[in-house]
């Protein structure tokens, strides 16, 4: 009884997410940057709750792609070291669907996490309460997108165990668009605006991401992974 | 179809034989062109009725923006045939465009810069093409760590070319975004950023120096690309033949 | 010649910025047969068994798999293949049996995996992490995949690595239980292997010619 395609998108779900889970402390890393880099920024500029409250949503949006670009470089990291990246690729198997089964991983252990904790990080900031609900819809969206750009710069860099500067630099201007549309949301949430306008096309830009990203990847991973 | 044409121009030996040939003369059109741009446009040229003379920096910074981009689709157009066709020749036209294009992005920034100050009394602002230029010359910084991060020529190249594309696909959506990020945040200044209709007399140097621009991006394209061929074709026949004929000639003139 | 042969290679050759890594002018592979691949460190072992398993494309030349290129029957030709590279693909993370239900690539039972633990001398050590375990025992639990599969062609680079004299045998008896059932194996190892009807494939890369002028 052969494993069904679809079968190997839960599979990797579930496998990555064990492996995090069996290393709770590593997982929760980005987590914990999240929040202490946020403290920087008062003890950087001022205490002042009103400036704070001014540039609130950019602050907490950076930190959330910082947070997230430096926790996917590893999201190959492991697979091509120990061989496991190999296996997949010549496993009888559509290879998108493991690629975006890491990939949900990736979110649920980052980037979800990220999203639940943010409205701390706007108590720290004493952002506006109307900037709340809009600040975790975007985080929502947004950080898959971060997630699912970021996989294809971690494949781009996979077999170099350089990592971290060289992904940054690939994958920051293609975030870009992603920072604008989620600081967007929020501070259309505080201003009283319609917020839900941004937050579609963050949607949008998700979406396209989903169906473009694996393939991407997919072949980024073909070509360049095994040499 | 007669395709042969389109795997000659696969063969490095074949482009290097022709450029030989053909650059001298495209480097002189580009040099009179230039020359008479230049001349034209600084020295000619009307004064802006607003701006004076300071305008006249757009005769560097708009055809050196045009490239900037166009250059961007050039590398990743020659990614995909490299990547398609496998034609090595194509991804030495790709690696060759990279630094081309990124000290382009950097020359349209800097003259941007240069006539911001005294236009909106300041060398920076987040003026949304600004912004936009700046992103792509971070495009092309990722591309170029790429290719220098590779030791396998191979994986360098295929690497370099899939975000060279990534780059492409994402570009309208950065310049769309940014555009959409500054009218929303627009300061209450004088706008600047739709220009008015240029008169014949102004437009007609620019255009000549658009024109330049295109014949100078050439022929430092095929320098470059030139540079690469024979940095990897060293091992083969006809450049060891080459460098034989130079060693020749340089001895025959000592003696 | 009735019907083709399991494998046979054509003209095979890989290139890596312009030098000839892998350079295989004819080969077979029948059913029943262990090839093993030999030759000096860097000289094409690894780089030919990717090229059988499609991780890596070749420059020239075809692979056919009974009588089909590879590239033309690629999921059917990859279900009937089983890769044990030098990496071993074990996850430290996981126990030896969740590496191996993972691993797998059919739905399987418990009990066949604690079976092939246990043939491997892996009984009492499927619910620890594999971290715990020696190299040696990790080598083990990726070689318990061979018993659990049901590919007919093995490919095995250096599967010797880490094990001891136990080991080695258990392995032998694998591959020859192996062909005899239908199967055949190919192996790049070094170590002279103490089975029936082995058949010796040496591999020169270019990379030895040009340092033994």
């Amino acid at each position: 009884m052969r494993k069904q395609a679809s079968n190997s998108f839960y599979a990797y779900l579930r496998r990555d997410l064990l492996l995090s889970y069996r290393r709770l402390g590593e997982a929760a890393s980005p987590l914990i940057f999240f929040v202490m880099a946020s403290t920087l920024v008062p003890l950087g500029m001022t205490p002042d709750l009103a400036s704070l409250a001014k540039i609130a949503p950019g602050i907490i949006w950076v930190l959330a792609l910082l947070a997230t670009m430096l926790s996917v470089g590893g999201l190959f990291a492991g697979d091509y070291q120990d061989g496991s990246l190999e296996q997949l690729l010549i496993s009888p198997q559509i290879l998108v669907m493991p690629v975006l089964g890491k990939v949900t991983a990736h979110w649920l252990i980052t980037g979800l996490p990220l999203t639940l904790v943010s409205p701390l990080l706007g108590l720290m900031l004493s952002m506006p309460e109307a900037g709340y609900l809009p600040m975790m819809a975007s985080l929502a969206l947004g950080t898959a997108c971060l997630s699912l750009l970021g996989a294809v710069g971690a494949a781009l860099t996979v077999s170099l165990h350089k990592g971290g500067m060289l992904l940054a630099l690939i994958v920051m201007p293609l975030y870009m668009p992603v920072i604008i549309f989620g600081g967007a949301t929020v501070q259309y949430g505080i201003d009283g605006l319609i917020w839900t306008a941004p937050l579609a096309i963050l949607g949008a830009m998700l979406a396209a991401a989903i169906a473009l990203c694996p393939l991407a990847i997919a072949s980024v991973l073909r070509l360049t992974s095994i040499n | 179809m007669n395709w042969v044409w389109f795997y000659r121009l696969g063969s490095p030996l074949w482009f290097y034989q022709t450029t030989t040939r053909w650059l001298p003369w495209l480097g002189l059109l580009a040099f009179i062109l230039l020359t008479i741009g230049l001349v034209w446009g600084l020295g000619f040229a009307p004064q802006d009725a607003k701006q004076g003379n300071s305008f006249r920096i757009i005769y560097m910074h708009v055809p050196a923006s045009f490239l900037a981009l166009a250059g961007y689709f050039l590398m990743a157009t020659a990614g995909a045939i490299g990547l398609i066709w496998k034609m090595k020749l194509s991804y030495m036209v790709m690696k060759a465009a990279a630094p081309i294009g990124a000290a382009l992005t950097f020359l349209a920034l800097f003259t941007g810069a240069v006539w911001g100050k005294p236009t909106w009394g300041s060398y920076w602002v987040w003026d949304a093409r600004i912004t936009s230029m700046l992103i792509l010359l971070f495009l092309y910084f990722g591309v170029l760590a790429l290719q220098y991060a590779f030791h396998n020529e191979e994986a360098s190249n295929k690497a370099s070319a899939i975000l060279a594309l990534i780059g492409t696909v994402n570009i309208p959506i950065i310049y769309k975004s940014v555009d959409w990020w500054y009218t929303l945040h627009q300061p209450s200044t004088i706008k600047l950023t739709s220009a008015p209709s240029m008169h014949p007399d102004m437009f007609q140097p620019l255009l000549v120096m658009i024109l330049g621009f295109y014949c100078f991006y050439v022929v430092a394209l095929c320098l470059f690309t030139r540079v690469e061929i024979l940095r990897r074709e060293r091992k083969t026949g006809w450049v060891g033949d080459l460098v034989g004929e130079l060693n020749g000639s340089t001895e025959g003139k000592r003696q | 010649m009735g019907h083709p042969s399991l494998i046979t290679i054509e003209n095979l050759r890989f290139e890596r910025d312009d030098t000839t890594v892998v350079s295989c002018d004819q080969l077979h592979l029948d059913v029943g047969e262990i090839l093993q691949v030999e030759g000096p460190n860097g000289s094409g072992k690894t780089t030919l068994l990717r090229l059988l398993t499609t991780a890596l494309q070749p420059s020239e030349g075809t692979i056919l798999y009974c009588g089909k290129s590879i590239a033309q029957c690629r999921l059917e030709y990859l279900s009937d293949i089983l890769f044990i590279g030098h990496q071993s693909a074990v996850k430290l993370m996981l126990t030896a049996e969740e590496n191996l239900l993972w691993m797998a690539t059919s739905e399987l039972s418990s009990t066949a995996v604690l079976d092939a633990l246990e043939a491997l001398g892996l009984a009492g050590y499927s619910d620890i992490p594999c971290y715990k375990l020696s190299a040696g025992q990790q080598r083990r639990v990726a070689l318990a995949r061979l018993l659990v599969s049901d590919a007919r062609l093995w490919y095995l680079d250096e599967p010797f690595t880490a094990l001891d004299r136990d080991g080695v045998k258990l392995l032998e008896w694998c591959m020859s239980d192996h062909v005899s059932s239908g199967g055949a194996v190919v192996v790049a190892t070094h170590q002279d292997l103490d089975v029936q009807g082995v058949r010796h494939y040496p591999v020169l890369g270019e990379t030895l010619l040009r340092a033994c002028p």
